[in-house]
């Protein structure tokens, strides 16, 4: 059966092959070359049957497929819907469709039916035949699958729920709401039309300057100018010049990429072609990490559909200019997310960072001008120059223009995929957004920026979300990953994770990184076992200066960053861990004991049950009690006990 | 069959260095880990010597040298996951196969491993087995996840 990609006639004649310029615009609002009311009328029934519009009696049910929701369940969901939707006879009616993440993970499986905009939460197999008879065919939607909030409050409304009223979606748009294997869906959307209009209407120089003027800064932490690095690599004379995409996400807690190429996996590419056409290049890598293999996957796809469209490879809509894009998978190493270690990587060597000079604009990729940017970066881009540079630069604060899309994660009630303008400030984005703290604790700290980030106290959540105010506060913009710490994390243990991390990372080429990290690690571990002594703060202090101050690339530079702010914050914590020997997070191991108090113990056995080493001895019904030279001290016994008759001390 | 895949990775990339990572993902996707034989062939024929072979191949955390059981267990130790106490998780599945990671249980039936997210961070702490990602877990649910396999 023709669709939406197809020619209405034979007098359309676009191929790869045979390409016409009005390819991508002719789809929605064609056809163009010819006058035909029985093919407009084609046109718009195909473009009706991606999206109906408000109004008709066709529905769209979309499930989500984010990496979040499919592990939760929901990748068999559109078959069993499909089922469903069938036996009800209501195939003519509702299509369904699986999406990439809808943003609100914590709730998944999640599936949201269109176009009245109702989201369902935590949906199971068995749910489907409620979902289908009530609402899709009884009109009445399924109350006890909706959004609840803790009061009991129900939101039938995706737009609704508090934790999108406060956002601003404009990169993840179509994230979620469209099939992202489906170049077609990307088109009846609006997609391509920017490339369009930059291929025919556009120069490579009047693009540089689009990008310029909206302000838009690198998505991957450093929030360079974009329009600078691409201008700086056009300068460069050469006859080849490479474009590279860093998908390669390292920051351990960092989700907005890959929920970028899983959900709209054309923005990506389109941005990259923009890019290579604005600077001069006519091949791209993605540079994707190995741990991602249904973004691989959906990014394959994408590139083979644009190929096939002829949106990609020779003579692209006949404009003479020409791209092509391979995908380049990681093999896990975090450091090869610093530019010049990716480079060497795509090379096929291991990933060690280069000194910067020359600057990768001039020497880059296989010793070429090469302009390297962040996943969410080339997805702006599309955007920047259909809405205009004007429309960008009015979102965000004086320095930091356009939205950024945050990883939400740890203690925090929603956590999921966040996108808000720059300017809002961190206390809106844990509390407004991610509904503040789970189980009625109380809120420590949030991390921001990964292993190269800091850890920001309460008193500082009115901070707004910009590149400096939160290079300021010692931290970094990072990525985009935000987790969010309660009373229960130990904020020593904490930097003691990120160092081990970065000490396990750093890819031994430079003394400082490599040994630095180490000896902060030797420090951090003392500490944490209750042998450190007051000196070891300074002493951590000033390591932490020298490894800053003298390492080689971004990693050892930032390396120090998760310490000295939790240093600079939450001294005491540090103190009570050297000086009382406690650790009143109870984090910390080796500084716990566990008892279990007599006359609380009813003995009903749940602690025993749990031990893993069976430390715990006593008869049903009669106070147990732990025996503390077989206990491992992991706390099972602590967590589960619903009678509070396990202590900590 | 498993010289049909090194024959036509050789085929793809004779010659290519740069290509010496995809070829080593191809095989090790093939075969579960990269062995030394097939490391021999692939240096020769990509024209790049062995140790450097032996270099990226220990570089990268993907990359194995040993053979894996049949089911590799990943816990994920990312900064998410270690907030919701992913450690606990780690011990508990070390202790109840008694390998460290990186290492088989003796009846090759589980490879032990640890990975820094996988980007399932709203469903932490989370635990891949083989390509399935299980999240929400405590300590008893991972146990429980063995059985599964
Ligand atoms: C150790 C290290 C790891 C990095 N990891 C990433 C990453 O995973 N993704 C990313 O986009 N940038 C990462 N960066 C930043 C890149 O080096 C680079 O600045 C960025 O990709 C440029 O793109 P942008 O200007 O669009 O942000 C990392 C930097 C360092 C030093
Ligand atoms: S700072 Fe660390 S990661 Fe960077 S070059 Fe030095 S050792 Fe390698
Ligand atoms: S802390 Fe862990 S090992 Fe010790 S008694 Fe409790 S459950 Fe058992
Ligand atoms: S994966 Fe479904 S909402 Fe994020
Ligand atoms: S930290 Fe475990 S999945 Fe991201």
């Amino acid at each position: 059966m023709r669709s939406f990609m197809d020619r209405c006639c034979s007098r359309c004649t676009h191929s790869p092959q045979t390409p016409c310029k009005d390819y991508v615009l002719c789809r929605r609002d064609g056809p163009f070359c010819h006058d035909d009311p029985e093919c407009r009328r084609l046109r718009q029934k195909w473009l009706n049957s991606h999206f109906p519009p408000v109004g008709s009696n066709r529905r769209r049910l979309l499930v989500c497929g984010g990496l979040t929701c499919g592990a939760a369940g929901s990748f068999s969901l559109p078959e069993i819907f499909q089922e469903a939707i069938k036996k009800a006879g209501l195939e003519e009616q509702v299509t369904v469709t699986l999406v990439g993440c809808l943003g609100l993970c914590e709730e998944g499986p999640l599936a949201l039916v269109m176009p009245e905009g109702i989201l369902y939460c935590r949906l199971k197999p068995e749910d489907v035949p409620a979902v289908v008879e009530e609402h899709l065919k009884g009109g009445k939607p399924v109350e006890r699958l909706l959004f609840r909030d803790e009061a009991g409050k129900v939101y039938p409304l995706l737009s609704e729920i508090p934790f999108y009223r406060k956002q601003q979606r404009v990169v993840l748009e179509r994230c979620g709401y469209i099939n992202p294997e489906d170049i077609a869906e990307y088109i009846a959307a609006g997609g391509y039309r920017a490339l369009t209009s930059v291929l025919f209407s556009l120069s490579p120089e009047e693009v540089i300057e689009e990008i310029k003027k909206s302000g838009l800064r690198g998505r991957g932490g450093a929030g360079f100018p974009t329009g600078k690095k691409w201008e700086a690599a056009r300068r460069v004379p050469s006859s080849k010049r490479y474009v590279i995409c860093n998908a390669d996400e390292g920051d351990p807690g960092a989700f907005m990429d890959r929920a970028l190429l899983e959900g709209d996996p054309h923005a990506v590419i389109e941005g990259m072609i923009i890019c290579g056409y604005a600077i001069g290049s006519d091949e791209g890598y993605v540079y994707v990490r190995a741990e991602y293999p249904l973004a691989v996957k959906r990014l394959r796809i994408a590139i083979e559909q644009a190929y096939a469209a002829g949106l990609l490879g020779e003579n692209i809509l006949g404009s003479g200019f020409t791209f092509h894009l391979h995908i380049n998978e990681g093999a896990g190493a975090f450091v090869c997310g610093e530019s010049t270690a990716l480079m060497a990587s795509i090379e096929g060597n291991r990933g060690i960072p280069r000194i910067k000079v020359p600057r990768s604009t001039e020497k880059g990729l296989f010793g070429k001008p090469t302009v390297l940017n962040n996943v969410e970066t080339f997805a702006n881009v599309p955007l920047i120059i259909l809405r205009g540079s004007q429309w960008f630069a009015n979102i965000g604060t004086k320095g930091s223009k356009g939205t950024k899309i945050f990883a939400l994660s740890g203690k925090v009630k929603h956590t999921g995929l966040v996108e808000v303008p720059m300017g809002t400030t961190l206390k809106e984005l844990i509390f407004d957004i991610g509904g503040g703290i789970k189980g009625g604790k109380r809120f420590k700290a949030l991390q921001i920026g990964g292993p190269s980030g800091g850890c920001i106290p309460e008193d500082m959540l009115d901070l707004p979300i910009d590149y400096e105010s939160l290079t300021g506060a010692g931290a970094m913009m990072g990525s985009g990953s935000v987790v969010v710490m309660d009373e229960d994390n130990c904020m020593v243990n904490t930097a003691r994770f990120f160092l081990s991390f970065t000490e396990r990372e750093s890819c031994g080429k430079c003394t400082p990184c490599r040994e630095g990290t180490k000896q902060m690690l030797n420090i951090l571990e003392r500490i944490t076992r209750g042998e450190g002594s007051p000196s070891d703060l300074s002493l951590l202090e000033f390591l932490g200066q020298v490894v800053k101050a003298t390492s080689f690339c971004g990693l050892g530079t930032s390396a120090p960053n998760p310490v000295l702010t939790t240093l600079r914050f939450f001294r005491s914590e540090y103190l009570q861990h050297v000086m009382e020997k406690r650790c009143a997070a109870g984090e910390c191991v080796a500084l716990r004991r566990f008892v279990i108090l007599v006359d609380k113990c009813i003995g009903c056995g749940a602690c025993a049950y749990v031990c893993p080493v069976k430390a715990i001895k006593g008869e049903k019904k009669k106070p147990h009690h732990i025996d503390e030279k077989v206990c491992v001290k992991c706390g099972r016994c602590f967590e589960i006990c619903r009678f509070q008759a396990v202590k900590r001390l | 069959m498993g010289e049909a895949i090194l024959e036509e990775v050789v085929r793809s990339y004779r010659g290519r260095p740069e290509k010496l990572i995809a070829a080593l993902l191809a095989l090790q996707r093939h075969y579960g880990y990269l062995p030394e034989p097939a490391l021999r062939t692939l240096a020769q024929e990509l024209g790049v010597p062995l140790s450097k072979v032996y270099g990226v191949a220990t570089f990268y955390a993907q990359f194995r040298l040993k053979p894996r059981g049949r089911h590799t267990v990943c816990v994920c130790l990312g900064t998410a996951c270690h907030v919701r106490g992913s450690e606990q998780i780690f011990h508990a599945l070390k202790r109840e196969l008694g390998v460290e990671p990186g290492d088989t249980t003796a009846d090759g039936r589980f490879t032990l491993e640890v990975v820094s997210c996988v980007g399932a961070c709203s469903m932490a702490p989370v635990v891949v087995v083989d390509e399935e990602t299980h999240g929400r877990l405590d300590p008893e649910k991972a146990l429980a996840l063995l059985k599964k396999y």
